[in-house]
């Protein structure tokens, strides 16, 4: 099988931040590669670099045999980007701006009518071709969008999150038209901070957290990584959650997550009701009041959350590491540390 | 890593490539005035305006030399007008790094010097529309042609000329502020400064000795003196190259940091 994009031991710096540690990555001809993490892991960052927008500070990539650095002309002529934020023009109707990318893809007249018809037609924007974009609803936007990075026929596609913002059932026709063109046979790399989209489109799945690959696998890999079951403790007294962690921990199934804002703590489990057993003998010996004990199935979501070190924390407080607006944030708005109950 | 990157400078775009790239550009530019012409119209308002009111309003207590304020004040306004309207260069620059779609053009294979080249094209037409406006306006107030067609040609080309090299100023401050807001504040400061320090609304004679040299020699000034020569059919010459130099110079200087500072800004945001 041919490789359309690999990086070697990738990596980039912005200041103080590392956005990227070190990523390795390879996505084989006509398959699809979600790269799932959470904001400011480094996703937007890694397809930045991989769509020649950004140089690397270390490492080696290439995509559809083209080394970014070395030949980014040649990887350009063969990569389609669509970005989260639209970048299509609000002042152009929907055909200008596809017929202005074939033009600058030094496409002929009639060939570019010709494309920015049938893109449209294929995203079913034909009925406002010749509105201007700043008519656009979000989600026709974001279809435009896709369309002119169709244009010029990429074998490789890059989607950066693709459907975040928009509504289920435009996010579901999306799914379905990216589908059938990886069926045609593109080669799609996205990034998403949805389990449910990567496991919908994605032949494989590679979970990045801080600039580093934390897991790589299918999805049904992944979840059987995570097998088993989710032993949770509710603590009734603040105080009491380093306690309650060092317990979790002594029951010797793994690193216990400690959530101190809904007081819990939890514990990947494969020992079933003994350990539930075990656990409660040793609350109760210690003298740690319970609010709640019990085993649960983990979701998807608590895969990822376990994998990427943040369980039951808001994702989107975190630093945005990997876009310039997000520079230096970690430095200068560091929280304070939380004051002891 | 030799081999490849030598393929990569094969892989150059042409200039003939990039001058069709550069036309995409300033096409899809004067598409987004047509349709926002509340953006320009107010960059060739202001020329208007000054031009009324340094005509009406001051132009009776000051006195130049030949004694007609219209025939020494219009001329510059023709200068001051044309770089007036090029500040859209900065705004529209600006504009794009803001708004994503230069990641777009980025992505695809077309030159890089295009959307530079393509905003300052665009941009130098809607500047010599706003510079015809200004010369139909100053004819209308009392401005009178002494000279051949001749004459009056080289004198627009000239102000032109200093106009399209100023644009690679404005480029530069769109580059370094990525922000509309600031690079309006900040293009208007050095237009303002050349302007008011210059021969344009008074006769450099009556200023400070120590600022006069600096008054008479900058570009501002030698281009006005250039148009007024050649307009009232006097002598132009010292001025007229002077004026070239500077063009020259400023385009060729602000050229090169603006496309480094492109380049910059590819590496990173």
């Amino acid at each position: 099988m041919e490789l359309m994009v690999e990086a070697e031991v990738l990596a980039k710096r912005f200041g103080p931040i590392r956005a990227l540690a070190g990523i390795d990555l390879a996505v084989q001809r006509g398959t699809t590669l979600a790269l799932l993490g959470p904001n400011g892991a480094g996703k937007t960052t890694l397809v930045r670099i991989l769509t020649t927008l950004l140089r690397p500070d270390g490492g080696r990539a290439r995509v559809a045999g083209h080394d970014v650095v070395a030949d980014p002309g040649a990887v350009r002529s063969r990569i389609g980007l669509a970005g989260q934020y639209a970048a299509v023009d609000e002042l152009l109707t929907g055909r200008e701006n596809l017929e202005l990318v074939g033009f600058l893809y030094q496409l002929g007249k009639a060939e570019r009518r010709r494309r920015a018809a049938e893109a449209l037609e294929r995203l079913s924007l034909s009925g406002a071709c010749d509105r201007l974009v700043k008519t656009y609803s979000g989600g026709m936007r974001r279809r435009l969008d896709l369309a002119a990075s169709l244009i010029g026929r990429p074998p490789v596609l890059f989607l950066d999150e693709p459907t975040t913002g928009l509504d289920p059932r435009t996010r579901n026709d999306l799914w379905d038209f990216v589908a059938e063109l990886v069926a045609a046979g593109t080669t799609l790399l996205l990034t998403t901070q949805y389990m449910e989209e990567a496991e919908r489109l994605a032949d494989r799945i590679v979970v990045i957290d801080t600039g580093r690959v934390i897991a790589d696998g299918t999805a049904a890999e992944l979840k059987d990584r995570m097998a088993g079951d989710m032993l949770v403790a509710r603590v009734a007294d603040r105080a009491d959650l380093d306690r309650a962690s060092a317990i979790m921990a002594s029951l010797g199934e793994g690193a216990p997550h400690v959530d101190p804002d809904l007081q819990q703590v939890s514990l990947p489990t494969r020992g079933g009701t003994e350990v539930l057993i075990a656990a409660g003998q040793r609350f109760s010996s210690d003298h740690i009041a319970l609010d709640d004990l019990g085993i649960r199935r983990p979701s998807l979501d608590e895969v990822f959350l376990s994998l990427t070190g943040n369980a039951g924390r808001s994702l989107a407080a975190r630093p945005q590491a990997g876009t310039p607006s997000g520079l230096g944030r970690e430095d200068t708005c560091k929280l304070p540390a939380a004051p002891r109950a | 890593m030799q081999a490849s990157s030598s393929s990569a400078r094969m892989m150059r775009i042409s200039p003939m490539v990039a001058m069709r790239d550069a036309a995409g550009i300033a096409k899809r530019n004067l598409l987004r005035t047509i349709r926002l012409p509340g953006e320009a119209s107010v960059l060739i308002i202001q020329p208007v305006v000054i031009l009324l009111l340094f005509r009406y309003v001051l132009g009776g207590a000051i006195k130049v030399p030949g004694g007609n304020y219209a025939d020494y004040l219009i001329p510059a306004v023709f200068v001051e007008a044309m770089l007036l309207a090029g500040m859209s260069t900065a705004l529209g620059l600006a504009q794009d790094l803001n708004s994503g779609i230069i990641d777009r053009f980025r992505s695809l294979p077309m030159a890089r010097s295009a959307v530079l080249l393509g905003r300052t094209i665009s941009d130098l037409v809607r500047s010599v529309f706003a510079l015809a406006l200004v010369v139909g306006i100053g004819v209308a107030v009392g401005f009178q042609f002494h000279s051949s067609f001749a004459a009056a040609l080289a004198a627009i080309a000239l102000v032109i000329a200093f106009g399209y090299a100023f644009s690679w100023i404005y480029a530069t401050i769109g580059l370094i502020t990525h922000n509309p807001e600031s690079a309006q504040v900040i293009a208007v400061l050095p237009v303002f400064i050349l302007m008011f320090i210059s021969s344009a609304i008074v006769p450099v004679d009556t200023m400070p000795g120590w600022l006069q040299p600096v008054a008479r020699d900058q570009p501002f000034s030698v281009t006005t003196d250039a148009v007024r020569g050649l307009l009232q059919g006097g002598s132009a010459s010292p001025s007229a190259w002077q004026s070239i130099a500077w063009s020259a110079g400023i385009l060729v200087v602000f050229f090169i940091i603006a496309v480094r500072l492109y380049r910059k800004t590819n590496s990173h945001s």
